[in-house]
């Protein structure tokens, strides 16, 4: 069973890649001519005849469609006009800059929003459990460039110790992760807690707890494991998802990144970019997806046995 | 009355309203194992009977031998695997959806969870009153009326106009459910069991109405229930069933006095008699009913009949007509 | 209709104060974003450059309760527009969201077999696919108008009403009074509408006011990122990120809008829990 369990959740991945590709290409063609819209007004008419046969465009819809997707597959998603170079190495650059800060704020969350939430479950309606729910509700309504101000406004504007914007040393990214870093620990913390609540009531654990077992052991070496499988789903969504998260917070802090460029790339109708970026991104989400399935399977032999998992 | 869009034959087959010819319905039921095969359940299994305008056909068995399935194939609520369901001679099992609803002004249907059966949500007016929106019967200000005729001939009051189904009692439900049916004024009418889920004090209340009004707008009535008492009381001919077969069919009186077939025979044996000074044969019959999956060869009945002989092991008795008009599928009929 | 009222007073006698002051917060929000015209005392686009970025009344300035921003506009009618502008917006992507999430999960559950795959299939894209993403790039290939800005609103979350309202169909074709409505010769059209849409409205509500909270944070965020609502124009989101450019030395230009959006989502997000914990759909009969 395990082979077909991992096949299907790749040939998952893949069918909803062809219908991100699919969906791009019919909102490009939908614009009417794809030419006039990629490309700057002041385009000379060798660059639009370049552009026109590179994509194909003289050729019938289907064909059109062929040349998109192997242009997509050798990784050729055009110019920027606005700096005149390749997209490829303008993500290259920004690319890391994302990925430096969206990783450590979920790092930060984990560590913080773990041990939170099992505190919470195993001491229930006591401070630690109210202030967990709190923090959950407090994120879950707090937009989080609202709180960014907020940060900048106490330790850039007040305090003058954290700089607000830009990328050039440590210090700027402290602000920037604590914002997104305290987001995902509401909903970290608050998942783990549900979680490791249902777990604990049930009765292998309570078994476990009354026939002696320490309860640290029952705690860690049982209930924890078992907990894991659906905090691994939300932490997995937010890494499928840290080119999306990354808009608005690398907006607030002018954090130059992949979230930015793609805001100012859609302002400025940087229409390769944007193409780039959107398939940038399902990548990862597909990813990131295929890789939770993949570790599901693993950390719960039973979904493996069972026909299309959870 | 009829609907318009259908022009129905009143003329030919004026005696029979309802004609079923070699009915099967089978369910593949899932197995349990990822490879196992998709198994049937032979819920009806090629069954046969006419009903004749104005009567009450019966039909009656345990739990699971089929009747219900058997009464949402008689008004094509579900299609059959094969055979043929006739009203009035326009087979029904291929309508198209348009005629299929114009063909709900002729035949109704009343269930039996009266609470299941009205939305919670709705009015008992506005529920009785919907049939004539959906039909566009009358005029919408006349409707109102209608209703209020209607809820006083099932034996309700105007106000239960605007109570909400959890609102009334069980037993003014099922008139509700009733009244909504009759208000189409149809032709057959398919109670299934229509009292089981009712107090037993009110369920000769709602039989009486039923008769009643049979009586009045010369009604056909299909009634299915396990209860032999309200069979007998209510119905012209029986049609007993068994494992998704009818076994005996007869006219009422005839059934109950010239019983034929075994298991008919352990039925009316079980019917519970008030009066404890009178002794009566107990016929206890061995076993659960086989499952319908998983149906014994010859008769169905085989492995429970104390009468069972080997021939009944290896084939299948017909039904047959044995004079009187009176059907029995079985070998050794009468003998028990 | 006795019950009904009994149970609303049952309902205010165990309303806990947290609980009450949300709904203040709520219905004072909505009466401001409904007479809008009637309450804002100035022009919102009036501009007075003589007296720009004056601080509010009660940190000593003298041009209205909470100043005037960098062309001299009064903040507090600025506000107001924009608790009507995001209220509106938001509030009508919801109800599309619910429409359209609601009839994709009829006719899914409706259909079955290869409709239901499609659908589904799709309701799987979405929830793969991150709203933001989908529709900066709609955004980009579209350019911005007001119109394709709240359809757009409106395609956010309908997944989750979709899901909901084809499993709540799929039970309620079973029931018997869909049964029985179906065998009067009702139209599946009047079955759901008449029928099995009242019968599971209670939850697609409660579906709704999850999704309203989100709606206003969706439609804040882009406009603040500049690429919602447009000027002249004015949403509390683009309202923030004009007072974004003013932090050093009118911090209160981004925060007051900033506090009216936390605090009306929060109001809404808690009593959106406590009602589904309090008044459990499933219960109600």
């Amino acid at each position: 069973m395990h082979i077909t369990y991992f096949l299907g959740k790749i040939a998952r991945a893949l069918f909803t890649m062809v219908l991100v590709v699919t969906f791009v290409f019919v909102v490009l063609r939908a614009t009417g001519d794809p030419a006039q819209a990629m490309l700057p007004e002041d385009a000379t008419q060798q660059d639009i005849e370049h552009f026109r046969s590179m994509w194909g465009l003289d050729k019938p819809l289907y064909e059109q469609y062929g040349v998109y997707w192997l242009n997509i597959l050798k990784g050729n998603f055009g110019q920027s006009y606005r700096d005149r170079r390749p997209v490829t190495d303008i993500m290259a650059e920004r690319l890391p800059k994302t990925v430096y800060l969206m990783t450590l704020s979920i790092v930060f969350a984990v560590i913080i929003a773990i041990p939170m939430g099992v505190k919470a479950a195993l001491n229930r309606n006591t401070f630690i459990d109210r202030f967990t729910m709190g923090t959950a509700v407090f994120g879950f309504s707090m937009p989080n460039f609202f709180l960014g101000i907020l940060l900048i406004l106490l330790f850039s504007v007040k305090l003058k110790i954290l700089p607000s914007s830009g990328s050039d040393s440590w210090k700027h990214i402290i602000l920037p992760l604590l914002t997104t870093g305290l987001a995902y620990i509401g909903s970290y913390s608050r998942f783990t807690r549900s979680s490791m609540l249902s777990v604990l009531n049930k009765p292998y654990i309570r078994t476990a707890i009354a026939g002696g077992l320490s309860r640290n052991r029952v705690i860690y070496g049982h209930a924890l494991p078992n907990a894991a499988i659906p905090v691994i789903t939300i932490i997995g969504a937010t890494v499928g998802r840290i080119i999306a998260g990354s808009i608005v917070i690398e907006t607030v802090f002018a954090w130059p990144g992949v979230g930015r460029l793609l805001v100012t790339s859609v302002g400025a109708r940087d229409l390769s970019v944007v193409q780039a970026i959107v398939m940038l991104l399902s990548i990862t989400i597909v990813t990131a997806n295929l890789i939770v399935d993949i570790l599901y399977g693993i950390l719960d032999p039973r979904i493996r046995t069972k026909k299309g998992g959870v | 009355m009829t609907t318009g869009i259908i022009n129905l034959d009143k003329n030919k087959n004026s005696s029979s309203i309802m004609q079923i010819k070699d009915l099967i319905c089978h369910f593949s039921v899932k197995s349990e194992t990822m490879f196992g095969k998709k198994r049937r359940l032979r819920a009806v299994d090629g069954i046969n009977f006419n009903v004749k305008k104005g009567e009450t056909f019966g039909i009656v068995g345990e739990s699971g031998c089929g009747k219900s399935t058997t009464a949402k194939l008689v008004l094509n609520m579900i299609s059959p695997t094969s055979g043929e369901v006739l009203y009035r001679g326009l087979e029904m099992t291929n309508l198209k959806p348009a005629k299929w609803r114009a063909l709900r002004e002729d035949m109704q249907m009343i269930f039996q969870d009266p609470l299941g059966a009205l939305d919670p949500y709705m009015t008992i007016g506005k529920q009785i009153k919907e049939p004539l929106d959906i039909h566009k019967i009358g005029i919408p200000r006349e409707r109102r009326e209608k209703v209020i005729k209607i809820l006083a001939s099932v034996g309700m009051e105007d106000y239960m106009y605007d109570r909400f189904p959890h609102e009334i009692s069980g037993g003014q439900r099922q008139r509700a459910v009733l009244a909504r049916a009759l208000i189409l004024e149809p032709d057959l009418l398919v109670c299934d069991e229509p009292v089981s889920a009712l107090d037993v004090s009110i369920q000769a209340q709602v039989i009486n109405l039923l008769k009643e009004i049979q009586k009045d707008r010369g009604l056909t009535y299909i009634f299915i229930s396990h209860d032999l008492r309200i069979i007998r009381y209510i119905c012209n001919r029986v049609a007993v069933m068994y494992l998704g077969k009818i076994v005996e069919e007869a006219e009422c009186g005839e059934l109950f006095k010239n019983t034929a077939h075994p298991y008919t025979k352990a039925l009316i044996a079980s019917i519970p008699v008030p009066d404890p000074s009178f002794k009566k044969e107990r016929i206890i019959l061995p076993g659960e009913p086989p499952s319908p999956v998983n149906l014994p060869r010859g008769c169905r009945f085989s492995p429970r009949c104390p009468i069972a002989i080997d021939k009944c092991r290896e084939n299948e008795p017909l039904l047959e007509d044995k004079g009187n008009n009176h059907k029995v599928a079985c070998y050794r009929p009468g003998e028990l | 209709m006795l019950k009904q009222k009994n149970a609303v007073k049952e309902f205010f006698r165990k309303v806990p104060p947290l609980i009450f002051i949300a709904i203040v917060w709520i219905i004072a929000v909505f009466l401001i974003a409904i007479f809008h015209k009637f309450i804002m005392p100035q022009d919102p686009v009036a501009t007075d450059l003589v007296n720009r970025l004056a601080p509010p009344s009660f940190m000593g300035g003298d041009q209205g309760f909470f100043g005037t921003d960098a062309l001299g506009r009064d903040t507090l009618s600025r506000l107001i527009r924009s608790i009507y502008t995001s209220l509106t917006v938001a509030f009508i992507g919801s109800i599309i969201t619910a429409v359209l999430g609601t009839i994709v999960g009829f006719i899914a559950a409706h259909f079955k077999g290869i409709v239901d795959e499609i659908l589904m299939t799709l309701v799987d894209f979405q929830y793969a696919m991150p709203f933001m993403i989908m529709a900066l790039l709609v955004l980009a290939f579209f350019g911005n108008n007001i119109i394709l800005f709240v359809i757009l609103l409106g395609i956010q979350g309908w997944m989750r009403f979709a899901r909901l309202a084809r499993g709540m169909a799929l039970s309620a074709q079973e029931d018997g009074y869909a049964v029985a409505v179906k065998q009067l010769g009702a139209t599946p059209f009047r079955i759901y509408a008449r029928h099995i849409f009242p019968n599971v409205s209670n939850i697609i509500i409660v579906q709704f006011t999850l999704n309203f909270p989100q709606k206003i944070i969706v439609e804040t965020s882009l406009s603040f990122i500049g690429l919602g609502i447009q000027p002249p124009e004015t949403s509390l989101g683009s309202m923030m990120a004009y007072g974004r450019g003013y932090l050093m030395s009118q911090w209160w230009m981004a925060v007051i809008p900033g506090i009216v959006i936390f605090l009306t989502t929060l109001a809404m997000s808690i009593v959106g829990d406590w009602v589904r914990d309090n008044l459990d759909p499933t219960v109600v009969k």
